[in-house]
């Protein structure tokens, strides 16, 4: 099982057809303490790039885009109640959605690990 | 690459807050500590909890003194009060030696020009010079205006050189007290001079913050030692504009260029407390007939909080609508309060929709959510009363 990466900071986690998409731990640092998450609902697709989620901080709200298109079919309950779950545990519990591909095809122009981390070094 | 009138100015502090490893960004032409490796959510709630340390530096400051009257004399008080009067509606004819008094400075239909603080020199042989305090996105306008318009019964002695930190929190009184010998029990809205290490500065009991705290101006060579002395404390810390930003809407205070403007009037901005009681009556500056009305008739639109029912934050530039949908106003500041635990926001709404408990709906990302007009501050204030 491979996690890779957008330039935009969001990981996916890919089992069989179902991408599992959260924010990176650079992303969560850089957004500082998460106080409000939107999250959409079960069974909204979403082509690829399209504004997906919110993250918002004290002072900034940002978006969060779709890394793949897809049809979600779970949405992480647990970040919306305790947003400040993205910050503690990033790469783990506090993943956003989980999403039904459309075009698998997608997951080949993303990052893998090594490229994701060639990227943080060069910002 | 920047030409030297883009490049950033810096404060007398810039390398005191890299060395405490903030994070920078642009503000009225500074390039000022945004956090601390703490963050806003942490700062903000420290400020509350102890005592938070904020350059404000880049603020302006100036003394304004009488010209052709000796200082010193009533005559010379009354001729620099008589002139600031005229360009904003606060009472400073009988401000006490020594007293703060925050006020606007107005354009010709009494719109808001800035915001300021304007404090009335301690010492009886001082009387004539007031000391004061302007943002810094508006101070060289300022400076202008007062030059142009009471240039010739005034002199204003800009102060490039000084530095400005408060410091603010339960904990900010007795810190400054140590250092300054009765500054504990020195009056809110109260300015004194005092030495600090053989350097002249002035200690006010002031802040935008809602809390207890002091405004310490002194010269700018000094002020990095004087920032690591008040450091060397445990309860201080560095605090950024981030957290200067929640703390202050949380207290209800306005951020000029974003709560008030060049369109608000005093009274529109629910700043009414800026308005001299005198000064109703007797008029004498700038939009007096607009300003006059508005207190007596009631403004059309006036400045208000929103408290948004859900967690969602509603930020500056949201369109406030009723509860059928009509539009009724905007959002001019809004951010989550980490004291509030709630997102807590103000902007301006049409008169009809300014009563507290209002059922408003604000437009956040095409969504219309719940919220209603609030009573300011969010958090409660506490300033030092005696």
């Amino acid at each position: 099982m491979t996690v890779k990466y957008t330039k935009e900071h969001e990981w996916v986690r890919v089992e069989g057809d179902v991408a599992t998409v959260g924010i990176t731990p650079h992303a969560a640092e850089q957004l500082g303490d998460v106080v409000f998450v939107e999250l959409p609902d079960v069974g909204a697709a979403f082509e690829r790039d399209a504004d997906m989620a919110v993250v918002e901080s004290v002072k900034a709200a940002s978006d969060v885009y779709a890394p793949v298109s897809g049809e979600i079919v779970e949405a992480n309950g647990a970040i919306v109640e305790d947003p400040a779950q993205v910050n503690a545990d990033p790469a783990g519990g506090a993943w956003f959605v989980k999403m039904k591909l459309s075009n698998a095809g997608e997951l080949g122009e993303l990052m893998d690990e090594d490229a994701y981390k060639k990227l943080l070094e060069s910002l | 690459m920047p030409i030297e009138d883009e490049a950033l100015k810096r404060t007398p502090l810039y390398e005191a807050h890299q060395a405490a490893g903030a994070k920078f960004g642009p503000f009225a032409g500074y390039d000022m500590p945004i956090q601390y490796p703490d963050g806003v959510m942490r700062e903000h709630l420290h400020t509350r909890a102890a005592a938070g340390l904020f350059d404000v530096s880049h603020m302006g400051q100036a003394f304004l003194r009488a010209r052709g009257s000796r200082l010193g004399t009533p005559e010379a008080h009354e001729a620099v009060a008589r002139a600031l009067e005229t360009l904003a509606p606060g009472e400073f004819l009988k401000l006490k030696r020594g007293g703060l008094r925050y006020s606007a400075l107005l354009n010709d239909e009494g719109g808001i020009l800035d915001d300021f603080i304007a404090t009335r020199a301690p010492e009886e042989d001082r009387d004539g010079e007031f000391f004061l305090v302007v943002n810094a996105a508006c101070k060289d306008q300022d400076f202008a205006l007062i030059r142009g318009k009471i240039g010739g019964a005034t002199e204003l002695d800009v102060l490039n050189d000084r530095g400005l930190l408060a410091l603010q929190g339960p904990e900010a009184a007795a810190i400054i007290d140590d250092l300054f010998p009765g500054a504990a029990t020195q009056g809110f809205m109260t300015m004194r001079r005092a030495q600090w290490k053989g350097v002249d500065v002035l200690v006010s009991r002031c802040g935008y913050t809602g809390e207890d705290g002091f405004e310490v101006s002194l010269p700018a060579d000094a002020a990095c030692a004087f920032a690591e002395t008040l450091l060397a404390r445990d309860a201080v810390k560095w605090i950024g504009l981030g957290a200067r930003d929640s703390l202050r809407l949380e207290a209800g205070l306005c951020l000029y260029g974003h709560d008030l403007d060049e369109t608000t009037s005093p009274v529109e901005g629910a700043i009414d407390f800026a308005i001299g009681k005198r000064r109703r009556r007797e008029g004498g500056f700038p939009g007096f007939e607009r300003i006059a009305r508005e207190l007596a008739d009631g403004p059309r639109r006036r400045r208000v909080g929103i408290a948004p029912e859900g967690r969602a934050p509603v930020r500056e530039g949201a369109e406030v609508i009723d509860a059928d949908g009509r539009a009724v106003g905007r959002v001019t500041s809004g951010c989550f309060g980490p004291s509030a635990e709630r997102p807590v926001a103000m902007g301006y709404v049409d008169a009809a929709h300014a009563e507290t408990g209002t059922p408003l709906q604000v437009v956040v990302r095409g969504k219309a959510l719940p919220a209603s007009v609030a009573e300011t501050p969010f958090v409660p204030q506490r300033y030092y009363r005696g």
